[in-house]
């Protein structure tokens, strides 16, 4: 029986692999680098950030003593001249999740080192983002302009407004800081940063293709979470 | 099986060998440590002052920043505290004093002293500090990231401090801020004073969560050969629990500060209900308060935790160095931290039970309540233990352990009175509250700073601090704090309620005037003592006595750096390698009465020590 090892320390599967694991000196992640165990403990807390915000919507909507109103009108869009409900999001959520799909097979050739279409493909998806937050603009504006506000809602409880322009406003806010990264990461890895071993500007320590990763993992938790606000949104 | 394992049975069958004195052949196998996983740390030196002392990445000097920031904060939340004992005690003294002035210090005392003092200076000063040199590392893992958490913090408090100079002050609407009363006209601060905390806040959790994220993956993923999670000095595991807990609490920190500044700014009505002013219906509506209750006690209760836990580390290993004596069920205690965290936050709405909740819920939050007082008592059952046949020095820092199990019982005690519904409702917002909480976790860790400054003073500035002052420091708080805060149970008893301005000509007024004005002198003389220990501070650094490399004889890995005070990378050419638990003191047969971590096996082979 040959399990995978790290200098000599046996990677067992299951429970026993966990205590032994978790029993061992140095790591407690066997062979996990640093920033990515730390996007890992970030991700959670930001998960808490994001639970906080939805429980208060359903408490919210739940208290709140005026009627709240019916998503699938609020959000229709015209489409040939007939309302179809629902459709810019999923529009929104396709892209989103198709740019998922990009950086998951961007992290791949970055692994494989494969400057050129690890590029690529980040740029593909720092662009879907930009398509989702500029999509997610419209939506903004255009239920501005039928007058929901904040404090206020034509269609019935204001804390609709209140809770949508929030949660959606920091969901959106994440994407935005995604894509700013992203389009840094295009640029270090066109630019052959790590080949290189240039030192980061801020940091003054070299990168490595983990950074990749680590961004892609922050990208597939906003898509994650837009999932749950999504679901909670639009279809409840 | 791996080869690891089988070097461990080699290892028990010879120390069990040795211990009925054979002098077999030894298996060199017994000092085999794995090599090292990770590879050296990639560290940036600094090349200018700036980059040494001000925007620093060493954890070590960040470390000291957030503790003379931390202790700034701390000072200004004394004073405050002066100020309001001397309106409680002395009113006629008081006379600039308005109520308005009264609640604003009320507020920003409570708030600067849980958040900008305690927490920021024992995850923040003791945790960069000790973090590193603890579990064997040269640095925080994000060094980077580590000194932007300080600036962060630094910017919070100057946003928080600049509240005193806005117009409309600082926010009166108590440390809880609850709403609506608190972005409501008639409170104080309810314009800007109200919105710089909040802002203060947010950027207080935005930079802890980076500070945070250094603490937990430097001790996850970064300790040096053979130390195991369970050979790390108590001081870390508290540290590290109390880190975890942050992590998942404030979050509820900064969304409620997010709906309440949106609330102020944007009159969006999250917390607001409708309300009646003088006749008018505000623009608000269809907001619940209580849902702010339950988002701060989310974040309020284990923020409690937060501050205690760390203090539970520490001073675990302060007693185990000074008792000569290895720490009581060292694995007890790590499970009574960990599982101490875990419950702390199923506890939360025991802050609420007068909010008008489901008698079943009351129940539920009262039962988990007393349920954290069963690990907690196993800590101060091995805290004594400890003690008990100890070697005890009697020195400044074991006077301050003493004083904190001390009061540590005796506020713990008085939280199995608050913790049960039927109890609680009679005595809530009462004097009773204050004495409760400020014994439990204002006065006990505040001990444990203290008890912690003493001890790695020397660590940090090469000299040992005076202990004839020690002593004179020590009484004074010990022997203060009871004054101030025994009284106070007995004020709550009577029904003197809590935050208020002046008692008027109410019935308990006639009888509380002596009490408070007694518990006022001794605020006074207690904040006045703690000016003895930065007396001290300085004194010594000017000419105080210098300090030895190991001056208690301690085990863990920070007193064994290559220099005293430790310079970056912390360890020299070579990071030290563990072999054993930091509580090997007073070992049968060991030729000194202490086994330092990094001591092989092999070294130690006739004398009567444990595998650890």
């Amino acid at each position: 029986m040959s399990e995978p090892k790290i200098d000599g320390f046996e990677l067992k599967p299951g429970f026993k692999g966990m205590a032994s694991d978790t029993a061992s000196d140095q790591t407690m992640f066997k062979g996990v680098h640093w920033g990515k165990a730390m996007m890992w403990i970030f991700l959670l807390s930001d998960t808490f950030v994001f639970s906080c915000f939805l429980i208060s919507y359903m408490k919210g909507r739940g208290s709140t003593p005026v009627e709240w109103p019916n998503p699938s009108e609020v959000f229709a869009l015209e489409a040939f001249g007939v309302p179809v409900p629902l459709l810019l999001i999923a529009l929104m959520t396709f892209v989103l999740i198709t740019s998922s799909g990009t950086m998951a097979i961007a992290v791949k050739y970055g692994y494989e080192k494969n400057r050129k279409m690890c590029g690529w493909l980040l740029l593909a998806t720092a662009l879907g983002g930009l398509t989702f937050v500029g999509m997610q603009a419209y939506e903004w504006s255009k239920l501005i302009h039928e007058g929901v506000r904040p404090w206020a809602n034509p269609f019935g409880a204001a804390q609709f407004g209140s809770f949508f322009f929030m949660i959606t406003g920091f969901h959106g806010f994440h994407v935005s800081i995604g894509v700013i990264f992203l389009f840094i990461y295009t640029y270090k890895v066109f630019a052959g940063h790590y080949e290189k071993g240039k030192k980061g500007w801020f940091t003054k320590l070299k990168g490595d293709y983990v950074e990749i990763e680590i961004l892609g993992l922050y990208w597939h938790f906003v898509d994650l979470v837009w999932v749950f606000i999504f679901a909670f949104f639009y279809l409840w | 099986m791996s080869d690891e394992y089988d070097n461990n049975k080699s290892y028990q069958a010879q120390s069990s060998e040795v211990m009925d004195g054979s002098t077999g052949s030894v298996n060199p196998d017994i000092d085999y440590v794995r090599p090292s996983e990770v590879g050296e740390q990639e560290l940036y030196h600094p090349h200018s002052f700036i980059e040494k002392w001000v925007f620093c990445q060493d954890a070590k000097v960040i470390g000291v920043q957030y503790f003379l920031t931390a202790v700034f904060t701390g000072v200004v939340g004394l004073i405050l505290s002066w100020l309001m004992r001397l309106q409680l005690g002395f009113p006629e003294l008081a006379g600039f004093m308005t109520a308005e002035h009264y609640y604003q210090f009320v507020t920003m005392h409570g708030m600067i002293m849980v958040v900008y003092f305690l927490t920021a200076l024992f995850l923040g000063g003791f945790g960069n500090y000790l973090i590193p040199l603890m579990v064997g590392a040269r640095d925080m893992v994000f060094p980077y990231v580590n000194m932007l958490s300080f600036w962060m913090f630094f910017v919070a408090v100057a946003v928080l401090m600049a509240s005193f100079f806005v117009p409309g002050g600082p926010t009166g609407a108590g440390w809880t801020l609850y709403p609506p009363q608190t972005i409501l006209e008639g409170t104080p601060g309810a314009g800007m004073g109200i919105l710089l905390m909040l802002i203060s806040l947010s950027l207080f959790v935005i930079g802890f969560t980076m500070g945070g994220l250094n603490y937990m993956i430097t001790i996850l993923q970064a300790r040096t050969r053979g130390m195991t999670l369970m050979r790390m000095p108590l001081t870390v595991w508290g540290i590290f629990t109390a880190t975890v807990l942050a992590m998942l609490a404030f979050p509820a920190l900064l969304v409620s500060a997010i709906m309440m500044t949106l609330d102020k700014v944007l009159q969006t009505s999250f917390f607001m209900p409708t309300i009646l002013k003088a006749g008018e219906v505000l623009e608000y509506g269809g907001g619940s308060p209580i849902l702010f209750q339950h988002l701060f006690w989310f974040f309020g209760h284990p923020e409690v935790y937060i501050v205690a836990l760390p203090a539970f580390g520490i001073v675990s290993d302060l007693i185990s160095v000074h008792a000569r004596k290895n720490i009581f069920g060292y694995r007890m205690m790590v499970w009574a931290i960990v599982g101490i965290g875990a419950l702390s936050f199923f506890v939360w709405a025991h802050h609420m039970y007068v909010s008008g909740m489901n008698p079943w819920f009351g129940f539920f939050f009262a039962t988990t309540t007393l349920i954290i007082a069963v690990p907690t008592a196993m800590k101060v059952y091995n805290w004594i233990l400890t003690l008990w046949r100890g070697n005890i020095r009697i020195n400044v820092v074991m006077l301050w352990c003493l004083g904190f199990i001390v009061t540590f019982v005796n506020g713990g005690i008085t939280g199995i009175f608050l913790g049960n519904v039927s109890v609680d409702v009679p005595l809530s917002d009462t004097y009773f509250v204050i004495a409760h909480f400020h014994m439990v976790m204002g006065i006990a860790p505040l001990m444990v700073i203290m008890g912690a400054v003493y001890h790695w003073f020397p660590l940090v500035a090469g000299k040992m601090l005076d202990e004839g002052l020690g002593k004179w420091h020590f009484w004074i708080t010990f022997l203060g704090a009871y004054s101030i805060y025994f009284p106070m149970h007995y004020l709550g008893f009577i029904g003197v309620p809590r935050r208020y301005f002046e008692m008027y000509d109410s019935p308990y007024m006639t009888s509380a005037v002596g009490m408070n004005e007694f518990i006022s002198i001794a605020a006074f003389i207690v904040g006045a003592a703690q000016f003895i220990l930065i007396f001290n501070i300085i004194k010594t650094l000017k000419t105080g006595k210098k300090a030895e490399q190991n001056p208690w004889k301690a085990n863990s890995l920070e007193w064994y750096t290559s220099t005293v005070p430790p310079e970056h990378g912390n360890f020299g050419d070579r990071l030290p390698v563990v072999h054993r638990w930091p509580y090997d003191f007073s070992v049968p047969g060991a030729k000194e009465d202490y086994i330092p971590q990094t001591t092989a096996p092999s070294e130690v082979i006739h004398t009567e020590v444990e595998k650890t």
